[in-house]
């Protein structure tokens, strides 16, 4: 028999509906796979009852008929996301234990479609890393390693690595700066943010609340397509979600590309970018070339200062956000004298380093006497990235850039860790689309020299995901990446 | 603008949390190298620029002031480390 772990979603689909094999089938499949890869440490708990009980469900539902888009699908959840009778901690030793009494609505919203959830899915510790290296449970190891353990990239890593070692048929990631692009870009798959306020961020633990998306991680273009769609939708517990009507993304896969002008900035090619990366960019524009698609030189002027802003908006929103862990209502506590005590004691203990450098940034520049020349000013300069991208989208319907600037790199790489900037360059590519707030997916165009995945990313218009898809559809048949 | 270890130790305290004395050099080297690199943002004219603080434009919608749920006790407190009398219980705070 075929390892039914290979599947994508819409072959998995197909081979429930015909009754190949049973969802029970699928999620053992899984859950095997998920005992032999322990070793990438992508997940950090593992529900196997609580799956099977819910694949027995879809079984019947595929027997009655009253099977639904996404019924006896096995996922995995980034721990960011709270699941309902099921520990959630994003990673952080201040959650110790904290299991939520409510689902988020995106993971509702899978679970109505019914999605099967495998487990929670390991990621930097409240999603503030590139590299899952900031985890309380240790890094995750990227399955494209060789001879060196490599990181399969942040915030989502657990999520890039369990999608792309089969541990499950796709997962949810979520982004604030780049945190589903880097990983899928990492590990060889598909993620794609959504347009700011597609999906509900209620009950998804917030990081930099104007800024995060979820949004799926999957094997290729039209099982994000499928998983996006049973994501997304207005829900009325989060004031900044849209009314607008969610489109079937899948319709658009295989539509012509012909005519459609396909942006690339000057701003992304600096002189020391990496040549690889610099050919597969080229050769990304050329294949949409072939179809018929123009390629447009645009600019993109404010490009140099999208890092030095959400270094400032970021941990500022996420300093407000995590003044909420004090040891009293939830997670971790350490006693102490005084209220004050307790209040130092369990957050000192409970956050990592990373986390209080954050937290740190965030309050000082949110401090009396700075906010103006900090936060104001990282706001006003928010404004004018926003208008480049809207001047660009006059010229162009895409843009087109490369993920990263890099491929995985080691776990402990030393340039990364002595210098915490260098690890934030890493988002170059992808954080103005946050701060924009615009949809981008990252899709693999093929491996580097070292025989690692490099992603190419396409940024599309707000709430025009289906323009990004259609086009990432047909690269995906012409580049023909072949998934490990 | 650099800043000094007593600025580190005033923003620490200001967000609740500590830093030994041995790591406040530390601390305060990796913060001035944050600050280095936001500090690029003098070189913008921004000054006939508006701040933009919701990247979806137009109001946030209110709802109406209704009690939505309640009677949750139990599951509210359900995950707190220490609680007494159905209540989350802090150390003592008055004298």
């Amino acid at each position: 028999m075929t390892d039914l772990t290979k599947l994508t979603i819409h072959e998995a689909l197909d081979g429930l509906k015909n009754k190949t094999f049973s969802s029970v089938e699928l999620t053992n499949a899984y859950l095997n796979k998920m005992a032999l890869g322990r070793k990438y440490n992508a997940y950090v708990l593992e529900t196997p009852e609580l799956a099977l009980e819910q694949a027995k469900a879809s079984d019947k539902r595929y027997a009655d008929g009253t099977n639904r888009a996404l019924e006896g699908i096995a996922l995995g959840i980034k721990d960011l996301f709270c699941t309902k009778g099921v520990r959630s901690t994003a990673c952080s030793h201040i959650l110790d234990g904290f299991v939520p009494e409510y689902e988020s609505t995106v993971t509702q919203n899978l679970l109505e479609n019914g999605a099967v959830f495998l487990g929670k899915l390991n990621m930097d510790e409240f999603a503030m890393g590139g590299s899952n290296e900031h985890s309380f449970y240790g890094p995750v190891i990227n399955p494209y390693s060789k001879e060196k353990p490599l990181v399969p990239g942040g915030s989502s890593g657990g999520s890039a690595a369990a999608v792309s070692a089969d541990m499950c048929a796709a997962a949810t990631g979520t982004d604030t700066g780049g945190s589903i692009r880097q990983p899928a870009a990492f590990c060889g798959i598909v993620g794609i943010k959504p347009t700011y306020g597609r999906c509900s961020r209620w009950g998804i633990m917030a990081f930099a609340s104007s800024l995060d998306q979820a949004g799926p991680m999957t094997k290729d273009v039209k099982d994000a397509a499928l998983m996006l769609k049973a994501m997304a939708g207005y829900d009325a517990k989060d004031s900044t979600s849209s009314k607008l009507p969610v489109p079937d993304f899948e319709k658009v896969l295989g539509q012509d590309i012909k005519g459609l002008k396909i942006g690339v900035p000057q701003e992304y090619r600096p002189d020391g970018l990496n040549a690889e990366i610099a050919a597969y960019w080229d050769k990304a524009a050329d294949m949409l070339k072939s179809r018929g698609a123009e390629i447009v030189p645009i600019s993109l002027p404010h490009t140099k200062y999208a890092l030095p802003v959400y270094y400032i908006i970021a941990p500022a929103e996420a300093s407000s956000n995590l003044a909420r862990y004090d040891g009293i209502r939830y997670g971790l506590r350490i006693d102490g004298e005084k209220l004050d005590d307790l209040y130092i004691n369990t957050r000192t203990e409970g956050f990592g380093a990373e986390v209080k450098r954050r937290i740190m940034i965030g309050t000082y520049v949110l401090s009396a006497g700075y906010y103006d020349a900090y936060y104001l000013k990282a706001q006003k300069v928010r404004r004018l990235i926003k208008n480049d991208f809207e001047e660009a989208f006059k010229k162009c319907d895409l843009i087109l850039t490369p993920t990263s600037p890099v491929s995985a790199f080691e776990i402990g790489d030393k340039s990364m860790n002595e210098n915490p900037i260098n690890m934030y360059l890493n988002d170059v590519f992808t954080v103005s689309v946050n701060l924009a707030g615009l949809p981008a997916m990252s899709l693999p165009i093929g491996l580097d020299k070292k025989g690692l995945p490099l992603g190419m990313q396409l940024i599309g218009k707000a709430f025009d995901e289906e323009t990004i898809f259609k086009a990432a559809y047909a690269l995906e048949q012409d580049a023909g990446f072949e998934r490990k | 603008m650099a800043i000094d270890n007593e600025t580190v130790k005033r923003v620490a305290t200001l967000a609740h949390l500590r830093i030994e004395d041995d790591k406040l050099n530390a601390t305060k080297e990796e913060f001035n190298k944050i600050l280095d690199f936001i500090e690029q943002l003098k070189e913008v004219d921004t000054s006939s620029v508006e701040p933009m603080f919701c990247v979806n434009g137009g109001e946030v919608p209110m709802r109406e002031d209704v009690v939505t749920d309640g009677n949750l006790k139990e599951e509210i407190l359900k995950n707190a480390p220490m609680q007494e009398f159905g209540y989350f219980a802090v150390p003592k705070v008055v004298e």
